[in-house]
């Protein structure tokens, strides 16, 4: 079990992985120290550099990855505390890679391209803690490391918004905090009860590494749908799923530009990154057992979120429900548990930071030059601003999931997987992807079409440094949208050995695959031939 | 005749054998308590500082102290063992203990020096008694006899009742000494007749001779000795302010002085958990299926009640005192576990929470004002702007008693819940969880009011550009003068905060000191039980 771990170590001796988490809570210490409050831009820097730094490395860990290795990759482990089990142990695979890189792309962009107004030095460090968490939940091996990146990352959050927010955005500061907190507090206990029952099962000394967890599979079949269901509640409030989702759009629309960049850009992925790293990995057959129940909420999502971005007068509260939807098609893939579905979850999971972390900036942009968001008072934007009305478009068009856009990629595997899965839930997902194009393309009708009077004519387009900031989220959402292999080739084995995982450790289950298959997928496994829909469908359609 | 007189000379008074060097840290504290009254009432010109600085000496000192006999307790050739014919207990769990309650009396006397200056009380009286309430703490946390025991609860207790009344010219200082003098008074009584019963029903108040005789006899009519633990629970649950025991908790925390209440919540506290452990989960231990149920409870009971209650408060002090009740059921988590790993976990919280609750504390003394006046979460408002460092520590000791990760608070309570789910007490760690959410918006709350409160309404919705000139002159800031942090509150609050944070990320040290703290609980040494 343990050498998973040391088998992929490689030949890297530099700790990259703890440097990622380690360079931007220096970046934030730094920043914190660095005398006179009033020079913002001395902070900027110092957050920027550090943020870059992380980024940089990030893509050198994209260029080192060894493709071909389904395990984890530059890993490191290091004792913390001795007595509960607890070790520094990071590690990073084909599912956990493109959120790395993802999150090394979006902080750097955040940083550059918003600014806060006022308060710029805690603004910066708390970023970059924010920074340090996000990586940690990404990178970390370990169940206890995992909670404590998942809640530290609460803080910084709750700060931005709290006091660079708009609006009423102590309210959904707090909000924010207690019900992510509330969320996982229950998970705490069930990371207990893992690691506790785990070693009283198999006699051994009491681990929080969920390799070590996952491979043993010692917990009995019912404790272990519990202890599922305290990780997926945390999860889905992170997510957010549907009937813990309300705290999104105030946080979201509160928020300042950077905060919600970030939290659509990375946050919500802590959710569904947990869901596939804790809840697919650790829990197989409490997945399999709640697939229908947690696609079933997925789709609920996609629908409700569209139905009630459609409804939205606030622009960027609009946007905020966009991304309960896109979030449902992610839940949607994960738990169709097959190749199709999880890495069309994977892919979506970044395509949507990248296209709804844009948006986020975009509507910034607007905000910050006409101080409002509501759709009603915005009218004509593409006559005075006809650059940021076509970064807008092509922006807005990945969202809706157009073909030669990234975001088309992503939910055609995603609603792949479901299908092969359960086809009527497949089918009724399909319906939000035409609901997507209905709020965005309404809503941008209204924003940038129209007459354009009074302050809506004399807009300012993009600045250079503006177009700056967005070009690098641009060339993702075409390149990944004309040729996604090599992210998807990344994923594949890593993705494949999850899936084996779960056929591994629940009996009677077989990866749903369809009757008629392609001749890539064909590659992928050449195993199970022949179509087992009915095996999947234990709960019975 | 002659041979008599001699034979008589010759039969030695029968005295217990004294370890002395054991005793030398409770040593340092008392006599250096005493040294210190009798130099005071000799030297009176003495400027008051003097007396604060030699309180934290002498603590520091007592602390010091523990470092060969922690070497020696820990070296397993010559590990715990108990002294002076059994009734002091040599090991590391005491030690551990000590060293909490020095820290406790040494961080409040930095607090206290500016505080007595500010009210106009200087005098050594209060660092006298804190150092005896000191020394009766780590009676308690030797004592392996109820009635040393009992000794050591009451020195503790009668000088925190003068301390709780320090404040001669507040009245609300008064009540709250008077009330929880009275109060006190009566659980004292109770803890009495608690001992007296299981001295009914055993025929021995050390606890070795206890848990010997009750490993050995089977009682046929437990009655007695379950009404002697029910007794002594209700005194020990009033020390430590378990629901239902608590009333007295929030009057007697928002009438005393702050430092005292810094003291009340850190020392009194350990020195009460180190009471119920070393009874309950080491001594009874085989009667655990009688009292787990009954700290089940006051547990569920702290948990909920001191979190809920403490979020409709609006007076600071009051907030915090329903917190530490809160905080009391937490350590009850880790007691009704009654394992190892439960009496590690509640080594760690005492001594994390200590410094976490001082340091609080230490900030509501600086910025209580003179007399303590700005108390109501309002004063608070605006806290980040008056002296960021005091609002930075109060926000990090908040999040720590929240249970935010990489502070100490997060370790102490996972501690305390692994401890929970070891023993296979689910739903115990699911309601102290729910409590910590709970008490997460309570401290929110008092965060929301030093950082975000008061810039409400220069930037509502007109872009984060305009705010940057008007941000340091909010109108209804209660205060906008700055506070001056004074030297001995910096270091106090200073090292609270180094500790919270620098154990809360490497938890490790103080967790292994914790472990080693366990197991050598009631030894018997030879000469308890079978000499004298």
């Amino acid at each position: 079990m343990t050498s998973t771990l040391t088998l992929a170590a490689a030949d890297v001796s530099f700790p990259v992985l703890t440097a990622l988490i380690v360079v931007p809570a220096i970046g934030a210490l730094l920043v914190a120290l660095l005398p006179g409050s009033g020079r913002p831009e001395l902070t900027k820097e110092a957050a920027t550099i550090a943020s870059v730094i992380t980024g940089a490395m990030s893509l050198w860990v994209l260029y080192e990855f060894n493709m071909a290795d389904a395990g984890f990759q530059f890993t490191e482990s290091a004792s913390w505390v001795e007595g509960f089990g607890i070790s520094w142990a990071l590690g990073l695979d084909g599912i956990s890679l493109f959120l790395v890189v993802l999150t090394g792309i979006l902080f750097p962009i955040a940083i550059l391209g918003v600014d806060p107004g006022h308060d710029h030095k805690p603004y910066y460090a708390w970023l970059l803690i924010l920074e340090a968490g996000v990586m940690g939940v990404f990178l970390t091996l370990d169940l206890f490391f995992f909670f404590v990146f998942f809640e530290i990352v609460l803080v910084p959050m709750y700060f931005l918004i709290g006091k660079w927010g708009h609006g009423n955005r102590q309210y959904a500061a707090t909000k924010f905090f207690l019900y992510t907190m509330a969320g996982s507090a229950l998970m705490l206990v069930g990371i207990l009860a893992t690691a506790f029952l785990t070693a009283s099962a198999t006699g051994n000394d009491v681990t929080f590494n969920i390799v070590e967890l996952a491979e043993g599979q010692a917990l009995a079949r019912d404790t272990a749908r519990w202890i599922f269901l305290s990780f997926a509640l945390a999860f889905a409030v992170k997510v957010p799923l549907f009937p813990v989702h309300t705290w999104l759009p105030d946080a979201h629309t509160e928020a300042p530009t950077a905060g919600s960049v970030i939290l659509a850009g990375v946050m919500l992925k802590l959710g569904t990154y947990g869901f596939l790293r804790f809840g697919l990995y650790l829990f197989p057959e409490a997945s399999v057992y709640f697939a229908p129940f947690m696609m079933t909420l997925g789709v609920i999502g996609i629908i409700y979120g569209a139905i009630a971005a459609t409804m939205q007068k606030d622009l960027k509260r609009l946007v905020a429900y966009s991304s309960i939807a896109h979030l449902g098609f992610i839940v949607l893939g994960t738990f169709a548990l097959n190749t199709e579905g999880i890495e069309g979850g994977l892919l979506q999971m970044v395509n949507h930071g990248v296209s709804t972390g844009a948006l986020f900036l975009l509507v910034g942009m607007i905000y910050e030059r006409r101080h409002t968001r509501l759709i009603s008072e915005l009218s004509g934007l593409q006559k005075s601003a006809p650059v940021m009305a076509g970064v807008f478009t092509v922006v807005m068009l990945s969202s809706i999931g157009l073909p030669g856009l990234n975001g088309f990629v992503g939910e055609y595997l995603t609603l792949l997987g479901a299908f092969n899965a359960h086809r009527w839930w497949a089918i009724v997902a399909a319906g939000g992807v035409i609901l997507a194009a209905l709020y965005l393309l309404w809503a941008y009708q209204r924003v940038f079409h129209g007459p354009a009077e009074g302050d809506n004519a004399t807009m300012a387009d993009l600045s250079l440094s503006e177009g700056l900031t967005l070009a690098p989220l641009l060339a993702l959402i075409v390149f990944m949208g004309i040729y996604p292999k090599p992210v998807i080739e990344r994923m594949e084995p890593a993705v494949d050995a999850l899936v084996a995982h779960i056929e591994d450790a629940v009996p009677g289950f077989t990866e749903p695959v369809a009757n008629f298959r392609t001749a890539e997928d064909a590659e992928s496994h050449s195993d199970d031939e022949h179509g087992d829909e009915e095996h999947s469908e234990e709960e019975g359609e | 005749m002659l041979s008599l007189l001699a034979q008589i000379d010759i039969e030695p008074i029968d005295t217990p054998d004294v370890d002395w060097p054991v005793l030398v840290p409770l040593l340092v504290m008392s006599v250096g308590g005493i040294l210190m009254l009798t130099f005071a009432s000799i030297l009176k010109r003495l400027p008051s500082s003097v007396w604060s600085i030699a309180t934290v000496l002498l603590s520091a000192a007592t602390a010091i102290t523990v470092i060969p006999l922690w070497m020696r307790v820990t070296d397993t050739a010559n590990s715990a063992s108990s002294t002076l014919a059994g009734s002091v207990a040599f090991d590391g769990f005491s030690l551990f203990l000590t060293v909490v309650i020095a820290f406790a009396v040494g961080l409040t006397a930095l607090l206290s020096d500016d505080y007595l200056k500010r009210e106009g009380l200087e005098g050594p009286e209060l660092y006298v008694l804190l150092m005896m309430s000191g020394a009766g703490g780590i009676i308690m946390a030797f004592a392996n006899d109820l009635i040393v025991l009992f000794l050591g609860l009451e020195i503790l207790s009668i000088a925190v009742y003068v301390l709780a009344a320090m404040h001669v010219r507040k009245l609300q200082s008064q009540e709250a000494g008077m009330k929880y003098f009275i109060l006190g008074a009566f659980s004292s009584a109770f803890f009495l007749y608690g001992i007296a019963l299981i001295y009914g029903a055993t025929g021995s108040t050390n606890l070795i001779d206890i848990k010997n005789f009750l490993s050995v006899t089977v009682l046929a009519d437990d009655a007695l000795l379950l009404a002697g633990f029910a007794l002594m629970l209700v005194g020990l649950g009033f020390k430590v302010a378990a629901v239902p025991f608590h009333f007295w908790t929030p009057d007697v925390y928002q009438g005393a002085p702050t430092p005292v209440v810094a003291y009340m919540a850190s020392g009194v506290k350990a020195a009460g958990f180190a009471a119920i452990i070393r009874v309950f989960v080491l001594t009874f231990e085989q009667y655990r299926t009688d009292w787990q149920p009954v700290i089940y409870v006051l547990a569920v009971l702290s948990l909920l009640l001191g979190s809920f209650l403490a979020i409709v408060q609006t007076d600071i002090k009051r907030m915090l005192a329903y917190s530490s009740i809160s905080h009391a059921g937490f350590i009850l988590v880790g007691v009704q576990a009654a394992t190892d790993r439960g009496t590690s976990a509640v080594l760690f919280y005492l001594a994390a929470y200590a410094f976490m609750v001082i340091g609080s504390f230490g900030v509501l003394t600086v910025a209580g004002g003179k007399g303590d006046a700005a108390q109501s979460l309002e004063d608070y408002q605006g806290l980040s702007k008056r002296s960021p460092f005091l609002a930075f520590a109060l926000m990090v000791f908040l999040f720590s008693q929240a249970g935010v990760p990489l502070t100490t608070g997060f370790f102490a309570k996972f501690g305390v819940i692994s401890a929970a789910i070891d023993a296979r007490s689910f739903w115990l760690g699911v309601i102290a969880m729910i409590s910590a959410v709970v008490g997460a918006f309570l401290y929110l709350r008092v965060i929301v009011t030093m950082f975000f409160a008061g810039d409400d309404d220069h930037d509502s919705d007109d872009g984060e550009s305009a705010g940057q000139d008007d941000i340091g002159d909010d109108a209804d800031v209660a205060s906008t003068d700055k506070i001056d942090v004074p030297l001995g509150a910096q270091i106090a609050i200073g090292m609270c905060l180094l500790v919270t944070v620098v154990f809360g990320i490497w938890p490790g040290p103080i967790d292994d000191l914790a472990r080693e703290a366990i197991p050598r609980l009631v030894q018997e040494s030879p000469a308890a039980l079978f000499g004298n």
